[in-house]
């Protein structure tokens, strides 16, 4: 236990040096896929709301998923990442359906999910420097599978 | 309490950890048969071949799957149908070296990303009914034997010795050993056979293995049940479900057989070759976000499983109560499921098969067993469910702990806790009234509540006593009915009436007094009283909506064929309706949830390449439904008298069953039959118990009448020929079959409605040979 990782770096998105130009989903999908299609092979998105501002939607590494998955493809790494080892994984989709916030994605490339990693591959690739990884304690964003019996009053 | 984030490795059950010298056990072995097979790839869902293996002589051989054979059976349980056919005669009884114990799968078992995909459908002869019983079941094994290669394994013959069956899916082998050293018991053998066969010392190999046994007392009684195993990498245990109705697990002993386990190299999302695997990821990531937003706000079954019926049950008056007399009981909320959230284990997937995330199955860990050989060990109880807690109240056990041994001791001597429950629960009750006592039943004092009284009947069958009464007992309530009748210790009425079975099988754990619907969801059966075909209780006695016989009908033709199609795709019921979508209630037809049925639709299509639509599925169960039909009248069988039901089931036999619902059934005698309020408060209670008696038979017989009719049949219940051929059946040893059975019947004087039509009520048709008219 004593290794349990205690912070892990997550995105932060920076929307007012966003020009919506999508290399972080380009590079995201070179990292997972080795193509630069972007779109539903990346695991970062930028999204327009109905504004004109920029969103980012990604995981940001609370680890519901972790006790969701049988075969025991997704654990938190010593980086306190959580990670999806797809030759473990069978593809059930547990993961993308219970992830609170649609951050699991499945690509029709494959069965198996994908997630970020927080490799820094979309960081890198922004000319304008709107993302940056930033370091935060597990404890404070971490959240569980609702166990509850009943509803919460 | 887990607090959930653990990482895999580390979550600890508590249990006792066992030594094996798993060396010696190999080294004990003798291969008795061997068989090389060709690997080959599963397309749209289907291995297209079956696994025979004969344990008389020991052949071994590979059945091609036709297309003809997917056409007119589908899968799963319509295959096990079909196998069947072609090897039993109508004196095949379930000792007879000549039955079979099938295993199969479906074209949809072993998908991940639809929950409740991976169920086994087991077929044979039962001990119990001496027609064929089919009962499904979770764990892995029916995924594992589709992927090692085959659709379906069908075992015929018997060994000389206790073997184990390896179906090596890495090697492409099969191979039946002696295995004289293995653990009988489950939950010992299961882990044995699978630490032995994993390929390596680790949890994910373990998870690769699944391993079917029964236990000890499978050998001594009728009720014996499969064990699928299923292994839990977080709590390192082999977890097991059973295939528990009919006594199959009662064959797989009389087979000598220890095991079957099948073994995976290797096994992902896409298996199965779907036709088109993105469909069917789209409609299961739907279902499991409707799970994770609306399970906690109806059947809380990710947290306690099926365990939550037990209070609903209770408030509607339809849990059953020391024998069925009582439909709820003052002390059932010891038994409600808050009682059971704080034993069961969170946080961890407890799905029966990967990617269910309906995730029912629940376990106590570190249980500290009482009594019985494995006193004062810790072992994990998968459970109980709610049939289980249903038989726990039909026992009058009210300790939650006490429901977990019998649950445990049950599931690791391979015996059904529903029929062993429910055939106890009538024991009991003849205790109760004398019929029984304490000499009369080898020293056990079998009155209700006694829980060591229930411990020491499961051990000692399991011992293989041969005292009078425990060797009657293990074979269930019809042969205990004879018996008890036969020694001339009691009245008729009561020993016959008060047992709840029907077809020689004993019932699952629902009043049906209430539901006229339900009488026939019961007994209006294939293989006996069991409420996977219909469950009709709440649409007919708590909502009103199927009033007439005609609706009922409709209700009894349309639910058991749309139950009866799981089981031909290998998929599990409860995903259908223990969630259902937001607006389900504002749906035209909210009882048959529309958009999980389309979503069935599009996941059969998507996997076989198919073009079927919602009528399409109920014609495939149409077919196998009366296929099975058929060959129970095969198996001289299957006729109206075949469908009777116990009294108990349909209305009070007891003074004290009337005066504890006395105002409803006095009520009854007004309304529904027509009596006077006056005249009916001047009898006594036994002349309105024997009125009441005498309508609700009648009732019963124009709901069979109804049925029959609905669904193609003759007036005695037997399928028609021209039903077969509508079907699509053109088998020449069946359709002449059913030809000579019906002028049997006929020339017999069987062939007509049996209900007493009155005034404004006719028979379902004026004719009734009306099929010859078709």
């Amino acid at each position: 236990m004593s290794d349990t990782p205690k912070t892990v770096k997550i995105l932060r998105f920076h929307p007012e040096k966003c020009d919506g130009g999508r290399g972080c989903e380009k590079a995201c999908s070179q990292v997972h896929f080795k193509t630069d299609e972007g779109r539903d092979k990346s695991a970062i998105h930028i999204l327009k709301d109905k504004n004109g501002e920029y969103k980012l939607h990604v995981c940001d590494q609370r680890g519901l998923c972790l006790d969701i998955c049988p075969v025991g493809a997704l654990n938190r790494r010593k980086s306190g990442v959580v990670f999806l080892d797809k030759n473990v994984c069978i593809g059930c989709q547990a993961c993308v359906g219970f992830c609170p916030i649609g951050a699991m994605r499945k690509s029709d490339a494959r069965i198996e999910p994908f997630k970020c990693i927080s490799c820094g591959a979309c960081v890198r690739a922004c000319p304008n420097g709107a993302l940056e990884l930033v370091v935060v304690n597990i404890d404070d964003i971490k959240q569980v599978v609702y166990h509850k019996q009943g509803v919460d009053k | 309490m887990v607090s959930g984030q653990i990482p895999v490795e580390e979550y600890d059950t508590g249990n006792t950890r066992h030594k094996w010298d798993v060396n010696k056990l190999i080294r004990a072995h003798r291969v008795v048969a061997e068989y090389a097979y060709k690997k080959g790839e599963i397309q749209k869902g289907f291995a297209n071949r079956t696994l025979y293996i004969n344990l008389s002589n020991n052949e071994i051989k590979e059945k091609q799957v036709t297309d003809e054979m997917k056409k007119l059976f589908t899968g799963g349980r319509g295959f096990g149908l079909k196998l069947l056919w072609d090897s039993i005669k109508p004196t095949t009884r379930w000792n007879s070296p000549e039955n079979e114990l099938l295993i199969t799968t479906g074209p949809l078992c072993g998908t991940t990303q639809y929950p409740g995909s991976g169920k086994s459908l087991c077929l044979g002869i039962s001990p119990s009914t001496d027609i064929i019983c089919d009962s499904n079941v979770g764990g892995f094994f029916g995924p594992y034997l589709k992927f090692t290669g085959f659709d379906a394994i069908e075992i015929q013959g018997k060994a000389k010795h206790d073997v184990v069956i390896l179906i090596d899916g890495e090697k492409g082998k099969v191979v039946v050993e002696t295995a004289p050293l293995e653990e009988t018991n489950s939950h010992l053998a299961n882990e044995q056979l699978t630490y032995m066969y994993a390929k390596e010392d680790s949890d994910k190999s373990r998870q690769l293995i699944s391993v079917v046994s029964a236990g000890k007392a499978a050998e001594h009684s009728y009720w014996g049940c499969m064990n699928f195993s299923f292994y839990d990498i977080r709590r390192k245990v082999c977890r097991m479900k059973q295939a528990g109705r009919g006594g199959l697990g009662t064959i797989l002993r009389d087979k000598k057989i220890k095991a079957i386990v099948a073994k995976v190299e290797k096994f992902t999302g896409v298996s199965n070759n779907p036709a088109d695997p993105n469909k069917i990821a789209e409609v299961g990531t739907k279902l499991h976000r409707e799970i994770r937003d609306l399970d906690r706000y109806q059947c809380n079954m990710r947290v306690v499983g099926t365990s939550h019926l037990v209070e609903i049950m209770d408030q509607y008056d339809l849990l059953p109560c020391e024998n069925y007399r009582f439909g709820s009981f003052p002390k059932a909320s010891k038994i409600y499921s808050p009682k059971f959230y704080e034993l069961f284990t969170k946080i961890i997937p407890d799905g029966c098969w990967h990617g269910c995330t309906m995730a029912c199955a629940k376990t106590v860990d570190g249980f500290e067993v009482m009594t019985g050989p494995y006193k004062g060990q810790k072992v994990t109880v998968d459970g109980p469910e709610y049939e289980t807690l249903g038989c726990a109240s039909n026992m009058s056990l009210w300790e939650p702990r006490e429901v977990l041994e019998f649950n445990f001791y049950c599931d690791t001597y391979g015996i059904d806790t529903i029929s062993a429950g429910t055939a106890i629960a009538y024991y009991m009750e003849m205790y109760e009234y004398g019929i029984l006592n304490q000499k009369r039943c080898d020293g056990l004092e079998l009155c209700f509540g006694n829980f060591e009284a229930v411990m020491g009947f499961l051990h000692r069958m399991a011992e293989g006593d041969k005292g009078e009464f425990i060797t009657i007992a293990a074979k269930g309530i019809r042969r205990v009915k004879n018996w008890i009748k036969e020694k001339g210790w009691g009245d008729q009425y009561l020993i016959e009436e008060c047992g709840m079975e029907s077809k020689g099988l004993e019932y699952s754990e629902y009043v049906t007094k209430e539901s006229l619907a339900m009488q026939g969801g019961y007994g209006l059966t294939l293989k006996g009283p069991q409420h996977d075909e219909a469950w009709l209780i709440f649409m007919d006695m708590v909502n009103n909506q199927i009033p007439t016989f005609e609706d009922k009908a409709e209700a009894l033709h349309y639910f058991p064929m749309w139950r009866t199609w799981f089981g031909l795709n290998g998929l599990c019921k409860l995903p259908w309706n223990d969630i259902e979508p937001a607006n389900n209630a504002e749906t035209k037809e909210p009882a048959k949830v529309p958009e999980h049925v389309q979503n069935y639709v599009d996941y059969q299509n998507a996997m076989t390449g198919w073009n079927v639509d919602k009528n399409g599925l109920i014609l495939q169960s149409e077919r196998c439904y009366n296929w099975q039909r058929a060959m129970n009248v095969f198996m001289g069988r299957g006729r109206r008298k075949d469908d009777w039901i116990p009294y108990r089931s349909m209305g009070p036999v007891t003074e004290v069953e009337y005066m504890s619902r006395k105002d409803r059934y006095d009520k009854q005698l007004v309304e529904k039959i027509g009596l006077n309020q006056n005249d009916v408060e001047k009898m006594s209670v036994s002349e309105k118990i024997k009125t009441l008696y005498n309508w609700k038979q009648d009732q019963y017989q124009k709901l069979a009448d109804a049925v029959y009719y609905r669904r193609g049949w003759t007036p005695n219940g037997v399928p028609t020929p021209q039903k077969m051929k509508k079907l699509g059946f053109s088998d020449k040893k069946m359709l002449d079959m059913l030809e000579k059975v019906i002028d049997e019947d006929t020339k017999k004087g069987l062939n007509h409605w049996c209900g007493k039509y009155g005034k404004g009520e006719k028979p379902p048709s004026i004719d009734p040979k009306y099929w010859e008219k078709w």
